[in-house]
């Protein structure tokens, strides 16, 4: 109950400071098992992609978050696991024996879609995009039947520029691309930077 | 006032139900869907929005037409500012945009302080805007940089702030009827861009300005202008001027809000967008709707602190 109050404040207030307008270019908005990867410059950059989504998608798509992150208060743990209903990650391996990204794949095979940012951490370049961390290949090798929908998050960065306080009430838009696939025979490196060129190339694309 | 403005709203109103009828029969007796005539329902049904709540800003006074016109230009300033880039090093200009100049400058016109309202932009956030640029140290694009924030304040406040402006003057004869003024204003200015798009459609042939604006003709510019200055100069009598000031003043404003289209459409094709926003449907943002009023308000505040007061 709490949590579902919490999580309409937090989405609505996302959504009247940045407008949070939803492109959908190359896919719908289709109840599908997908996996939403974006560009990553603030902590909010979820909450935007979740609260651009239809509320009957929303209840079935949990953000991937950072566990060294999220579970250092108990306000930030209320806030992950309580109302964003968020799967975490061990960015840190800090057990070096399990698999990391078991927590994905368990998440996955309960039906669940997720949003994950495959740069890893806040990029703080003024543009581009980071190198990718390699869970995103092994996520569409391992799980070949789920969606990956890359989302282009405009203006966020300057929204919410990393380690300042008050954001600035910029509009925002999502661009929803054309799901990518695995071709058979890729390689890992030729498919991340085929998924980071495909999400740079939405930067630029308009209804 | 009361009578005058119930007058004008009723007439609005009547204007309205006479352009929604047209609208709905063009689009009854269109073959096939047309997307010209859905877009021409899409802004009469906008109007209506647009003139409930000024009219429900006016029956709250001179504060609720200073709030209304306060939420316009943050609008209008954050269209602005999204679509002109900046860098990290602007955050603190940006924030003292928003937060700072924004708002204190319909304080100082709710305050009537027109010794500072009327420079508190273009001078002390002229140089104040700057000085927060350089802290970040980053020089690229600096005067770009800094030319966007500033211009936005100016168009998006500073600008539309001199409409709500014209209740703090003091005109002989006029007291307490301010608001129609500004009612005035921004009937003539709009029904310019509204008459300006009318003849451009039924009679439009001539390209005015092809790479500002494809949409504007000669034919367009010449008949909406002469017919809003006949509205305007028709107007007359909820105005301080007479029926022959009202009409050359009519010209001037209406000569402006083209203007004012013109120069915001370049800035439009310079960034790659066909609209500012996406706020007003059938129109685009809140800065297509008044990218005319910008150019228009402080002239038409100036022409009367001067002439008439």
């Amino acid at each position: 109950m709490i949590s579902s109050l919490v999580a309409l404040v937090i989405t609505s207030a996302a959504r009247l400071l940045t407008g949070a307008r939803a492109l959908w270019l190359g896919c719908e908005p289709a109840p599908r098992q997908r996996i939403y990867y974006g560009n990553h410059n603030s902590h909010v950059d979820f909450v935007l992609i979740w609260a651009s989504l239809p509320p009957a998608l929303r209840r079935r798509t949990r953000p991937v978050a950072g566990a060294d992150y999220w579970l250092t208060s108990k306000w930030r743990q209320f806030l992950i696991q309580r109302v964003f209903n968020g799967v975490l990650v061990d960015r840190q391996h800090n057990t070096p024996d399990d698999n990391p990204l078991q927590t994905l794949l368990d998440a996955l095979d309960q039906g669940d879609s997720m949003i994950i940012f495959p740069e890893g951490t806040r990029n703080q370049g003024e543009e581009g995009l980071l190198p990718f961390k390699s869970g995103l290949y092994h996520l569409a090798r391992l799980r070949p039947e789920v969606e990956i929908i890359p989302v282009w998050i405009a203006n966020l960065n300057r929204v919410m520029p990393k380690g300042k306080a008050i954001p600035l009430p910029l509009l925002c838009t999502l661009h929803f691309g054309a799901p990518l696939t695995l071709e058979a025979g890729e390689e890992k490196q030729a498919f991340l930077e085929r998924a980071q060129r495909t999400l740079l190339s939405l930067a630029t694309q308009e209804d | 006032m009361e009578h005058s403005a119930l007058f004008l709203f009723g007439g609005i109103g009547g204007l309205l139900l006479v352009a929604t009828a047209i609208g709905q029969l063009l689009k009854w007796r269109a073959e096939s869907p047309s997307p010209v005539i859905d877009n021409l329902n899409a802004r009469i049904y906008a109007w209506w929005v647009m003139v409930v709540v000024i009219g429900l800003a006016f029956t709250m006074g001179r504060t609720g037409i200073i709030v209304l016109f306060y939420l316009i230009s943050f609008y209008a300033l954050r269209e602005f500012i999204t679509l002109t880039p900046t860098r990290r090093s602007d955050y603190p200009a940006l924030v003292a945009a928003f937060y700072f100049a924004l708002p204190l400058q319909y304080v100082l016109i709710w305050a009537d302080w027109y010794g500072l309202f009327s420079i508190f932009i273009p001078v002390y956030l002229f140089l104040l805007l700057p000085i927060l640029s350089s802290f970040g140290g980053d020089t690229v694009r600096y005067l770009e940089r800094a030319s966007n924030v500033q211009w936005g304040l100016m168009i998006a406040v500073y600008c539309i702030s001199a409409v709500p402006a014209l209740v703090t003057l003091q005109i002989p004869g006029f007291e307490g009827k301010n608001l129609l003024l500004i009612a005035w204003l921004i009937l003539v200015v709009q029904i310019s861009d509204v008459l300006q798009y009318v003849c451009g459609k039924l009679f439009g042939k001539r390209k005015i300005a092809p790479s500002l604006s494809p949409s504007k003709t000669i034919e367009g510019f010449t008949g909406g202008i002469a017919l809003a200055t006949l509205v305007g100069a028709g107007l007359y009598w909820i105005t301080p001027f007479s029926p022959w000031q009202a009409a050359v003043v009519g010209l001037l404003v209406c000569l402006l809000g083209f203007a004012g289209g013109l120069v915001m459409s370049a800035i439009k094709r310079d960034r790659g967008v066909k609209d500012w926003g996406h706020m007003i449907e059938g129109h685009g943002g809140m800065l297509d709707r008044l990218d005319s009023i910008c150019f228009a308000a402080p002239v038409f505040f100036h022409v009367l602190r001067y002439w008439w007061v």
